[in-house]
């Protein structure tokens, strides 16, 4: 008898995977693109207040098309504030993703390639950082490194290596025992060889498949950390520290808080879908 | 089984000395100047010198971690200057509120998240399923600071049903209980869902249909039972990230627990305060896995521990 799953109905929709990723990527890139060409896409400065243009309210809800996502409560056009506030959330996310990925990895094949102490050294401190809840250690280093944008992508690296450390030590354990290993090593391959052309590339599809998803990790707790004050500092702008700053006009100016949620939402969506995605395609089992 | 529970609690004891270190390079080793640091704002240079001798800060890190695992094992966190207390009294007093929040959002999460993955499982491919499952990447994705400011827009403000802010009865658990789950039960919903799935097509699952058990047995009894474990390790992992939601949680919904305390502690730079959060959530985090670890061996009489 296999194990096929013979009493279960087919799965539900066959090009469920494409369409989950492409939704995932329209929306990723809608934002990416959008806060790329801020400058572009609108005249407003993001910086400069206009008193004379407090909390005007969004195209459609009283206000007009020139302010069509409504102004904040000092006159500054909240579409602006937006697109130019994703530069610097996303270059933040990508740049800290990257540095884990690379840190991570490395440590990985450290870990699995470099004997059993070293292994056994590298994942109990993995084990500690895991003990960790990841915004209390983001803050507490923030805290006492500062919150320029350079210790701002090493807090977030810093949050991120562990889950490719992890990931692609358990990969390599497994691919080590196949026999294409052991023929390389028969033919007088060296270890480092070894690892860069016949390991390494192995894990490629795990670290697409965490890094995907780990993007949408990154938006959440750089806006989380701006949300707390501990992040972007004001005047810039960044979602997560307009969000706190519309907290105090929530009864009179409810789109203030409104709009950067549904871009940071968007971006996390996206990021998860695209992830949800290149998982199914790339790694069935990665689960 | 002994040998296990054994080696488990050594490496859980060397993950919490390890903790101990961490929390001694950011606080002690990262600051230039700790004693300044650790001092409110403004102290005079003598205060500084004073706690300088106290914690050894003269002294070689190595004589200077020694001084610090001392009085962290002596439960001596050093004193809250913001509250004028010991820091860890101060942090045992607010740790009810984060226990009752971080409850209130665990029962959520088992409750719907578990109900929410059997259902999408049982009904695959339908329409229960997929908004199910829509729901739950819904959860995922949202982050907690916006879902709890739009659930006080929409409750507190708006339709004004349900306190917002503090603490004042037991409603005031709601949207802040609704904001930490959102997460964690999007994870078990599906976790719980892909899990079963795999279960229900098990040969003994066929054998219980086959001799004409209840449909509502089968999945309940003998399929639930078995998907429960990758459920509950994740369930175990969440533990440490509810504590973290909290963070942002309590201080969106001005909850007075722990993780409101920190942010608070932060801002007005009580480090003694911080670093009791640090490591009292990371022991409390080993200690949670720990136990759940060791539970598996309960449920899953087949893993036995040599």
């Amino acid at each position: 008898m296999t194990d096929g799953p013979l009493d279960l109905p087919p799965a539900p929709w066959p090009g469920r995977r494409h369409l989950t990723m492409a939704i995932g990527s329209v929306l990723l890139g809608l934002v990416v693109v959008a806060s790329a060409l801020a400058p572009a896409l609108t005249a407003y400065d993001p910086l400069k207040p206009s008193f004379a243009q407090r909390l005007a309210p969004p195209w459609g809800f009283g206000g007009t098309a020139a302010h069509v996502l409504g102004t904040d409560n000092l006159g500054r056009d909240i579409l602006a504030r937006l697109l130019h506030g994703g530069r610097a959330s996303l270059a933040l996310a990508v740049s800290a993703v990257v540095i884990a990925a690379v840190v991570g990895v490395v440590v990985g094949l450290l870990a699995s390639w470099g004997g059993e102490g070293t292994d056994a050294v590298i994942m109990r401190v993995a084990d500690v950082q895991l003990a960790f809840p990841v915004i209390m250690l983001a803050i507490a280093l923030v805290a006492v490194i500062g919150t320029n944008p350079v210790a701002l992508v090493g807090v977030l690296a810093l949050s991120g290596w562990v889950l490719y450390a992890r990931t692609v030590r358990a990969h390599v354990l497994t691919i080590r025992r196949l026999e294409f290993i052991e023929a390389a090593h028969a033919l007088g391959a060296t270890d480092l060889r070894l690892v860069l052309r016949h390991v390494l590339p192995n894990t490629v599809a795990p670290i697409l498949v965490i890094g995907s998803s780990q993007f949408a990790t990154m938006v959440l707790l750089e806006s989380g950390l701006s949300f707390l004050g501990m992040g972007i500092q004001a005047p810039q702008p960044s979602w997560g520290l307009m969000l706190s700053e519309g907290r105090d006009y929530l009864s009179n100016a409810w789109w203030l808080a409104t709009a950067p949620g549904v871009m940071i939402s968007l971006v996390v969506l996206g990021a998860n879908l695209l992830g949800d995605g290149l998982r199914d395609l790339l790694d069935p089992h990665l689960g | 089984m002994r040998v296990y529970v054994l080696r488990r609690l050594a490496q859980s004891a060397l993950t919490l000395l390890g903790v101990s270190i961490l929390v001694f390079v950011i606080l002690r080793v990262l600051p230039g100047n700790p004693a300044r640091m650790l001092l409110p704002e403004g102290a005079p240079e003598s205060a500084v010198e004073e706690l300088n001798r106290q914690l050894g800060l003269r002294e070689p890190l190595l004589v200077q971690y020694g001084l610090f695992l001392r009085s962290v094992v002596r439960g001596d966190f050093g004193q809250s200057f913001q509250y004028r207390a010991p820091a860890l009294t101060v942090v045992l007093e607010r740790l009810p509120a984060t226990i009752h929040l971080s409850l209130v959002a665990m029962l959520f999460t088992v409750g719907v998240g578990v109900s929410l993955g059997i259902l999408a499982a049982v009904r695959r491919g339908t329409r229960y399923d997929v908004a199910g499952m829509i729901l739950a990447v819904l959860g995922q994705s949202l982050p907690n600071f916006w879902l709890g400011i739009m659930l006080i827009l929409f409750f507190g403000v708006a339709l004004r049903w349900l306190p917002t802010s503090g603490f004042s009865g037991w409603t005031s658990l709601i949207l802040p209980g609704i904001t930490l789950a959102a997460f964690p039960t999007a994870l078990v919903a599906r976790l719980t869902r892909s899990s079963m799935l795999e279960i229900l097509h098990r040969d003994y699952i066929r054998t219980g249909r086959a001799k004409g058990l209840a449909e509502r047995r089968v999945v309940l009894h003998h399929a639930l039972r078995n998907a429960a474990i990758p459920v509950l390790t994740v369930l175990g992992l969440q533990i440490g990230a509810l504590l973290g939601g909290a963070v942002i949680t309590e201080s969106v919904f001005a909850w007075p627990g722990m993780g409101k305390l920190i942010v608070d502690a932060i801002f007005f730079r009580d480090f003694p305060v911080v670093q009791t959060v640090l490591i009292l959530s990371a022991t409390v985090f080993v200690a949670i896995n720990l136990i759940v670890d060791l539970l598996y061996t309960v449920i899953d009489p087949r893993i036995r521990y040599s």
